[in-house]
C-alpha cells in the first residue's frame, strides 16, 4: 500500500518539525478525547443553550421567525394548572417507582441470597422485563387494564358488576403505569443490591450470630450499612428512570385522559408535537432539566453521606 | 430444616410465576382467533397464527428488524471506539484539564438528555440529519458516552501502569501503548458497556419516534407504535405484534443472560 506508506511518512515528518521536549509530551494523548467532546458539544451542550434561548420566545416550532417574550413563558408555567399536576405525577413516577422497586428488589435480593435451587431461574425471570423494550412492556400491560376484556377486569367482573377503569380515572390512572415501571424495573434493583449483598464478607455474619445477634439484628447491624453503597446506585439509577418516564405512558393512557397521567417528559412531546407550542415546550424542557438535575444530586448526595467505607 | 427448604423453593417458584404473568396473558392474546372472545386467562385451544402473519406485514417489522440492527451495531461501534479512546488519557493522566473534562462527561448521566428535545429536534432538521439512519446512530452515541467514559475510565484506572512504563522504556509510543499493551485487556468492560448501552438503543422508544418520522426509516418500537394507534381494535395483532418485537433481545438473554448479569452488578458495584 504505497498510499498508506506515504501518508505515515508524511505524518512522521510532520511529527518531527515538533521541538523534542514536546513531542514525547502525555499532552499529545488529550486528542484521543476530543471525538467524545466534540459529539457532546454537538449534540448537547449547543442544544443545551439554543434550549435556553427558545424558553424566551414565542416560536412555534417551524417559523424561521419568532418574538422575543421575556419571562412570560415562566410565569405561564408556574401558574398552569397542568404544569403543577404534571410535576406531582413526575414526582410519583420517580420517587414513587423507585421506593416501590427497592423495596421489592431488596426482599428478593435477600431471598435469593439463600441457598436455592431456584435461584438461577428466578433471577433470570424477574430480571427479563427489564430488557425488554418499556413501549412493548406498557403494550403487555394494556391487555390487563383494558376496560372491556382485560384481564383484571375478567376476575373483578367475578365479584361486582361494575369493571375498574383502570387507564381512565386520572386517580387510578398514574399508579397503573407506576405498578408497570415498578414490575420492570425491581429486576434491576434485585441485581444490583444482590451483588453488593454478595461483596459483604461472610466472616461479618458469623461473628454477629457468635456474639448472639438474632436475624434482624444482622440485617439492620451488618448487612444493613454494608449494602449503603449498593443501595446508592440502585436508588438512583431508579429515580433517574422513573423521573423521565416517556415510553409506558405513551404505550398505555398516551397522557390522557386530557393530562392527567402525563409525565414532564410526554407534557414536553405533546406541546411541541401536538399544539407547536415549541417556545413552551422548551420552557418545560428546562424545568425538567432542573428538577431531575436537583432531585437526584440531593438524593446521590445524601446517600453517599450515610456510607461508610467498609474498613 | 428439609420442610423449610422446600418452603423456599415454593415461594421461589411463586414469585416466577407471578413475575411470568404478563408473559403468558401476551401470548393468549396474540394466539387467540379475533372472533374469540374468551377471557384472556384462557388459552385457546387450537392452533392460530394470523395474528402474527397480520402484525408482520401490517406493521413491516422486517424493514423495521433491518433498521433496529443497523442502529444498534453502528452505535455499538463507535460508542466503543470513542469510548475507549478518550477515557485513556481522562484515566491516566489526570491533570487538572483532563479531571474537567471527565466531571463534565459523567456529569451528564444524572441529566437525560430528552430534556433539550426541543432545541435538539430543530438542530437536526438543520443539519440534515431527520429520517437519516447515521442521526440517530450519532445521537445514541453521544447520549452513550457518559456512562461508557465512566466505565472505561475506572476499569482503566484499576490496571496497573507497569506494563505501559515497561513498553513506554523499550520505545513505543503512547499512542501505541494503548492499542498494543491496553486495547486487550479492555475486553471483559467491553462486554459490559455494549450490554449496558445496546439494549437500551435497541428499545429506544422516545428519540426514534422523534427523529425516524419516514416510514421507511422506522425501528421496530416506532413500527409497533403506529401500528398500534392504527389497529387498536385488532388486540390479537397488536399483541402478536409486541410478541414478535420483544423475541430477539429475550432470546440474546436467555443465551447470554450470565453477562447481562454481571455487566449491571460490576457496573453499580464499582459507581
Amino acid at each position: 500500500m504505497p498510499i498508506l506508506d506515504r501518508a505515515r511518512a508524511g505524518v512522521r515528518a510532520l511529527v518531527r518539525l515538533i521541538p523534542d521536549r514536546w513531542r514525547h509530551s502525555p499532552v499529545w494523548l488529550n486528542l484521543l478525547y476530543v471525538p467524545a467532546l466534540l459529539l457532546f458539544g454537538v449534540f448537547i451542550l449547543y442544544p443545551f443553550i439554543r434550549g435556553l434561548m427558545y424558553s424566551f420566545t414565542n416560536w412555534d416550532g417551524y417559523s424561521q421567525t419568532y418574538k422575543w417574550i421575556g419571562w412570560s413563558n415562566y410565569r405561564r408555567m408556574f401558574s398552569d394548572p397542568d404544569v403543577a399536576r404534571v410535576i406531582r405525577n413526575t414526582f410519583i413516577y420517580g420517587l414513587g417507582s423507585a421506593l416501590f422497586q427497592n423495596i421489592i428488589g431488596l426482599a428478593y435480593a435477600l431471598f435469593l441470597n439463600l441457598n436455592l435451587r431456584l435461584r438461577g431461574l428466578t433471577r433470570t425471570i424477574v430480571y427479563l422485563p427489564a430488557i425488554i423494550s418499556p413501549l412493548i412492556m406498557g403494550y403487555i400491560w394494556y391487555f390487563f387494564f383494558q376496560y372491556h376484556g382485560g384481564a383484571i377486569n375478567d376476575i373483578v367482573l367475578l365479584f361486582s358488576d361494575e369493571p375498574l377503569n383502570l387507564l381512565g380515572d386520572p386517580d387510578l390512572n398514574v399508579w397503573m403505569i407506576t405498578i408497570v415501571n415498578t414490575y420492570q424495573f425491581c429486576g434491576v434493583a434485585m441485581v444490583i443490591l444482590l451483588a453488593g449483598l454478595q461483596v459483604i464478607p461472610k466472616d461479618f455474619q458469623e461473628a454477629a450470630k457468635i456474639d448472639g445477634a438474632g436475624a434482624l439484628a444482622r440485617f439492620r447491624h451488618v448487612t444493613w450499612p454494608l449494602l449503603a453503597p449498593a443501595v446508592t446506585v440502585s436508588v438512583v439509577l431508579n429515580v433517574i428512570g422513573g423521573l423521565k418516564l416517556f415510553d409506558v405512558i405513551t404505550a398505555l393512557t398516551n397522557s390522557g385522559p386530557g393530562y392527567s397521567s402525563a409525565s414532564l417528559s410526554t407534557l414536553m412531546y405533546l406541546l411541541y408535537f401536538g399544539r407547536q407550542d415549541a417556545g413552551y415546550a422548551a420552557t418545560i424542557g428546562n424545568l425538567m432539566f432542573v428538577i431531575i438535575s436537583v432531585v437526584s444530586f440531593t438524593i446521590l448526595f445524601y446517600l453517599k453521606r450515610r456510607e461508610t467505607p467498609l474498613a | 430444616m428439609r420442610k423449610i427448604a422446600w418452603v423456599r423453593e415454593g415461594l421461589a417458584l411463586l414469585i416466577c410465576l407471578i413475575h411470568v404473568l404478563p408473559f403468558y396473558i401476551l401470548a393468549t392474546t396474540s394466539f387467540k382467533a379475533h372472533d374469540d372472545f374468551s377471557s384472556k386467562w384462557v388459552a385457546p385451544g387450537y392452533l392460530y397464527l394470523d395474528n402474527f402473519v397480520n402484525a408482520w406485514r401490517e406493521a413491516h417489522l422486517d424493514r423495521a428488524f433491518l433498521n433496529n440492527v443497523i442502529v444498534t451495531a453502528g452505535s455499538g461501534l463507535l460508542i466503543v471506539l470513542v469510548g475507549s479512546i478518550a477515557s485513556y488519557p481522562l484515566a491516566r493522566y489526570r491533570t487538572r484539564l483532563n479531571r474537567a473534562v471527565y466531571g463534565i462527561f459523567v456529569s451528564a448521566l444524572i441529566v437525560p438528555p430528552l430534556t433539550i428535545l426541543v432545541p435538539l429536534y430543530r438542530f437536526m432538521v438543520d443539519i440534515g440529519a431527520m429520517n437519516t439512519l447515521w442521526g440517530i446512530i450519532l445521537l445514541h452515541v453521544t447520549f452513550s458516552l457518559p456512562i461508557t467514559i465512566f466505565l472505561y475510565t475506572g476499569f482503566i484506572s484499576s490496571i496497573p501502569f507497569e506494563l505501559e512504563e515497561a513498553a513506554l522504556i523499550d520505545g513505543a509510543g503512547r499512542f501505541r501503548l494503548f492499542y498494543l499493551i491496553l486495547m486487550p485487556l479492555l475486553k471483559p468492560i467491553t462486554a459490559t458497556v455494549i450490554i449496558l448501552t445496546c439494549v437500551n438503543i435497541w428499545n429506544d422508544y422516545q428519540f426514534s419516534v422523534f427523529f425516524l418520522q419516514r416510514s421507511e426509516m422506522h425501528t421496530i418500537t416506532v413500527a409497533l407504535s403506529g401500528f398500534f394507534s392504527q389497529y387498536n381494535n385488532y388486540i390479537g395483532w397488536v399483541a402478536a405484534g409486541s410478541f414478535l418485537g420483544a423475541v430477539p433481545i429475550t432470546l440474546v438473554y436467555l443465551f447470554l443472560q450470565r453477562y447481562f448479569i454481571q455487566g449491571l452488578s460490576s457496573g453499580a458495584v464499582k459507581g
